[in-house]
């Protein structure tokens, strides 16, 4: 059984579909990168895997659960799925450890000095330590994104979502953001990332999506995806991605 | 040419070429801006008193020796509306920020709430302050309540709290709705709820945004409390009242007013620094 798999997704914004029939399996421990130009529905997959948006039809599996009955609770079901935002997304008005324990503290009811010690391993582990007293405004876009990468694994996830993590970041802080999922890899997490980092998905992926209109145009592992693409569209896409 | 005379900032006592341009024009506006002021303030002292009225003006309004006698009995009424203000704001606070929540709540249980809310603002915000303050300040005192309860103190001050409440409820609102929504989606991915999304993500920025515009509500509300004059509670403005008719003369309303501007003054220039300040730092 895959740890995550999704039955024919089909996601619309008023008129207009955006997912269209998605189907997608990840085992545990696979890394699977979806490439697909911008408006392609990569970033709203992600955000219905971790029910941010309802569906309007399919299913999708968490351990063979179907998370997408409608009216389910989603809080549970976030607390096992980790997202990381292109924006960043912190808290302005916290530190970085305050960011880090929130979810944690509210949702996991751990107390601040029950938490230090793990949080601050965290932080040493991504060489943060001596950064988890500032504010995100006092910290540069890389280090604010890998404080967000912390934020979600302090709840301690078992799949994790990553929505273009890297297109807001200046070109020299980029590969500090990817040593962290490279990592992550390592520790055996699950992850699903919508990336525009081709060169990133190739050495890294377990698996490679092309997406084009809200579907699964081709799919397959790195190296025949992008040597060998078997459909025009991705060979198209890809001739401009990699030039 | 050496290399000090090209302009560096070696030349001229140490200033730039711009520097010096810039002092210099500095120095004509600071000129003209001066010349100018004197020239206004000469001709309203001057030309002022020549209109034919003048001298009984100055009888009745800037009478000096009423001024003496009135001021420190006005000093001491203005005691009432610092109470009346200080015991109302913090009301007004909550109730504000219960208001705001109540209109934000999204659970269909919750729907009488929102409607509760949205008359309350609609109505509050609708009617002109004098008349709640006549409505409610003489309406429940005369259902025949026992004392202390019909006081008009009581329920005048409630009338304001009511009125400014609906104002800053919808402060808050903007302020709430002015957090970008890819907040609440961290937030909510991180597996909070509704409740701690708004206490601990939400609300503590959209309060830190409104605390300019809700400063600017304190001193309305500071100036309005004299509104309550008009149903019993003897603060400043009626205080001045009484001495006009007890010595025919309108100074008091003068020194009245100076009071209040003594107030309202410094706390406007409070708000617009925090306002500036706020602006400098989105930018």
């Amino acid at each position: 059984m895959a740890k995550l798999e999704l039955r024919n997704v089909i996601k619309e914004f008023g008129e207009t579909r955006v997912c269209d029939g998605i189907s997608l399996d990840v085992e545990a421990g696979e890394m699977v990168c979806l490439i697909g130009a911008s408006g392609a529905g990569k970033s709203t997959l992600l955000r219905c895997i971790n029910l941010l948006e309802p569906i309007e039809d399919g299913e999708i599996f968490l351990d063979g659960e179907d998370i997408s009955v409608p009216g389910l609770n989603p809080e549970p079901v976030r607390r096992r799925i980790g997202m990381v935002f292109q924006s960043y997304n912190l808290f302005p008005h916290m530190t970085a450890a305050e960011n880090v324990m929130l979810a944690p503290r509210r949702v996991r009811g751990l107390s601040v000095s029950a938490l230090l010690p793990e949080v601050t391993a965290l932080f040493e582990r991504f060489g943060l330590a001596d950064r988890m007293d500032n504010y995100p405004d006092q910290l540069s876009g890389g280090q604010q994104q890998r404080v967000a990468i912390i934020r979600s694994l302090a709840m301690r996830p078992e799949v994790m979502l990553f929505d273009e993590i890297t297109s807001a970041l200046d070109p020299q802080l980029v590969g500090e953001v990817l040593d962290v999922l490279r990592a992550l890899k390592g520790d055996g997490m699950t992850m699903i990332l919508a990336t525009h980092e081709m060169g990133f998905a190739r050495e890294a992926a377990d698996k490679v999506c092309f997406l084009k209109n809200g579907k699964v145009l081709e799919e397959g592992v790195p190296g025949e995806l992008f040597d060998a693409p078997r459909q025009p569209e991705t060979q198209e896409f890809l001739a401009r991605a990699l030039k | 040419m050496t290399d000090a005379s090209r302009g560096g900032p070696a030349h001229n006592a140490g200033k730039t070429r711009r520097q010096a341009y810039e002092d210099q024009l500095k120095k004509r506006s600071l000129l003209i801006a001066g010349a100018s002021t004197v020239i206004a303030v000469l001709a309203i002292v001057i030309l002022v008193p020549m209109a034919p009225g003048w001298e009984k003006v100055e009888r009745s309004f800037f009478n000096w020796s009423v001024f003496q006698r009135t001021f420190p009995g006005l000093l001491e009424a203005f005691l009432q509306n610092v109470m009346i203000f200080a015991w109302s704001a913090p009301l007004i606070a909550v109730l504000g920020l219960a208001i705001a929540l109540m209109r934000d709540a999204r659970s269909p249980v919750l729907f009488p709430l929102r409607i509760f809310g949205a008359a309350y603002t609609d109505i509050f915000r609708g009617l002109p302050v004098i008349l709640t303050v006549y409505l409610i300040g003489f309406g429940i005192p005369g259902l025949g309540l026992p004392r202390p309860w019909n006081s008009p103190y009581i329920w005048g001050t409630v009338a304001l709290v009511l009125t400014y409440s609906a104002y800053v409820a919808e402060i808050f609102r903007g302020g709430i709705d002015s957090v970008h929504a890819s907040q609440r989606s961290a937030a909510q991915s991180l597996g909070l709820n509704d409740r701690d999304t708004m206490r601990y993500v939400i609300l503590p920025q959209a309060i830190r945004r409104v605390i300019p515009a809700q400063m600017n509500m304190l001193i309305a509300l500071q100036k309005d409390v004299a509104l309550l004059s008009f149903i019993g509670p003897v603060e400043i403005f009626r205080q001045a009242g009484v001495y006009k008719s007890l010595l025919a003369n309108f100074t008091p309303y003068v020194g009245a007013a100076l009071i209040f501007l003594a107030v309202t003054i410094p706390a406007t220039r409070y708000a617009d620094y925090l306002m500036a300040r706020q602006a400098r730092e989105r930018s």
